[in-house]
């Protein structure tokens, strides 16, 4: 899933300063999972917004709405007749869906309310891991199916650096673990640790050619 | 004038080499001062790259000074600040001046330095960049092409025998040891036990491999309470720290040269390894303390 997470409330605020009437959507897919753009998330920021402009003494009329998939040009048509009744969008969307949600809604100033971070998966309650860096060529089945690219700080592929922290840990955070250590572990659980002493040359980092796009082959 | 370092690596019984580290910014006297300090004095000077990922004047830089006043440099190089194009040619550059040493790192975090806010490259890692310098030698570059003129650089690397787990750490080193290296130098070691294991570990693979134990000096109770809480893969042992802890105020800097010296004795004395690569960053001027009550001046 896409993990992203709200921006700080001053900037958002910056943002939608010269507007009066803002439509806040949401996406009831990976955001909202990870709790920062489904409805719940919209309600709040919505009341968040009112109150702060109330404050400051520039009331602002908020819509709410969230569709299924923000990144889907037609779940974000649902939203027309919303978007023509106010003058800028606050999207609480990952920036696929903000980018959808501006190229259908051209003439309307589309702002990100939240700041994607990564590709990854629930760790624990209200814990995201990012463990996918799209690369385009795909290495688990070297590693145990754990990803040196975004697992390793430095995303390389031939074991740890020599940061490691005491107990396997990484050199920039002793809160995460090392990448390299956890690939050894499993492999040494599978007894595989033959695939980690094999040399591997230098990524190809062009398997996917930016900007990305992708044709379906048809059967 | 200074001996061809691959030819010492080769006929000298102990070997010795001392870390250079550029300054921050272009005035370049202080590394003169060091070169002229230590040139005669050690096998070759060793000259970070942007070390600790704090942007400073470039390691070839320093490694021209050392040339052009006639020590022998060895040129670190990291994966963090450029990708494969820019490491080719840095050390197609670097040879074509004169430069035939290159320590093949992988290089700290960008989260560690002065411009966090910078891209990593990463582009390679150590074990790759160790195959690249190969590549360069054989007279081609990494895509195969011909190169006009190819290198002929001794290779070195780097390895932490204080890691924690060093199991993972032991399969990167077996890499870099079949990718092919003339040097390792150890990351700081304390423990002469740790450095006799993983001699054992690189016997078993290499033969003829040398390895320099790495030393940096504690000169502090303090300090070495810091170093094992905070920097990755160094262990300094209770006892040193209760000998610096004993030691009169003022005075520590002279136990942790006496500790340095006394480990690169015994090393030598004993025959643990091949030398020393001594690490004292901003006291470069005290390292003749060091080489002398070692014994090696």
């Amino acid at each position: 899933m896409i993990v992203a997470e709200r921006k700080p409330m001053e900037e958002i605020l910056q943002m939608i300063a010269p507007y009066k009437k803002v439509l806040l959507a949401g996406c009831a897919t990976c955001v909202a999972i990870c709790w920062t753009g489904g409805e719940k998330e919209v309600g709040i920021l919505a009341s968040q917004l009112r109150l702060a402009r109330g404050k400051e003494g520039s009331k602002i009329d908020t819509v709410e709405a969230t569709v299924e998939r923000q990144c889907e040009k037609e779940m974000v048509e649902e939203l027309r007749d919303k978007v023509k009744g106010v003058e800028a969008v606050l999207s609480l969307a990952c920036g696929a869906g903000i980018q959808t949600l501006a190229e259908v809604f051209e003439d309307k100033p589309v702002f990100p309310a939240v700041n994607t971070t990564f590709l990854g998966s629930p760790e624990g309650e209200g814990v995201w891991l990012e463990n996918c860096g799209a690369c385009g060529d795909c290495f688990l089945d070297r590693t145990g199916g754990i990803c040196p690219m975004v697992r390793c700080a430095k995303g390389i592929l031939n074991g740890p650096c020599g940061g490691t922290r005491k107990g396997g840990k990484c050199e920039i955070d002793p809160d995460k673990d090392c990448g390299w250590v956890l690939i050894y572990r499993r492999l040494e659980k599978q007894g595989r640790l033959d695939l980690m002493r094999k040399y591997y040359p230098p990524k190809n980092f062009r398997a996917v050619k930016r900007p990305g796009k992708m044709k379906a082959i048809k059967a | 004038m200074a001996r061809d370092f691959r030819e010492t690596l080769k006929t000298k019984d102990f070997v010795v080499t001392a870390e250079a580290a550029p300054i921050k910014g272009s005035s370049v006297e202080r590394s003169l001062e060091h070169i002229e300090l230590l040139k005669d004095k050690v096998d070759a000077l060793n000259v970070t790259d942007n070390q600790s990922s704090v942007m400073r004047y470039p390691s070839v830089g320093v490694c021209l000074l050392i040339k052009e006043h006639g020590g022998e440099a060895v040129l670190q190089v990291t994966c963090r600040d450029r990708n494969r194009l820019a490491i080719q040619a840095d050390l197609l550059f670097a040879w074509s001046r004169g430069v035939r040493n290159v320590l093949c790192l992988t290089g700290d975090s960008i989260d560690v330095g002065d411009h966090k806010e910078a891209k990593p490259v990463f582009d390679l890692e150590s074990v790759q960049l160790i195959h690249l310098v190969h590549t360069l030698n054989s007279g081609k570059d990494m895509t195969g092409n011909e190169l006009s003129g190819g290198t002929d650089f001794c290779i070195g690397t780097t390895a932490t025998p204080s890691a924690d787990p060093i199991e993972p750490q032991l399969v990167k080193v077996q890499k870099k040891l079949e990718a092919g290296v003339d040097f390792i130098q150890t990351q700081a070691v304390y423990d002469l036990d740790e450095l006799k294991r993983f001699m054992e570990f690189v016997r078993k693979h290499d033969q003829k491999v040398k390895v320099l134990l790495g030393i940096v000096p504690v000169i502090g109770a303090k300090m070495a309470q810091y170093m094992n809480e905070n920097v990755p893969g160094i262990f300094v042992p209770q006892y040193i720290i209760d000998e610096l802890a004993q030691a009169p105020k003022g005075t520590g800097i002279n136990k942790g040269i006496e500790i340095a010296a006394r480990l690169i004795r015994k090393a030598k004395e004993d025959k643990l390894c091949d030398g020393a690569h001594i690490m004292f960053i901003g006291k470069e001027e005290r390292v003749p303390e060091i080489l002398e009550a070692a014994g090696l001046l």
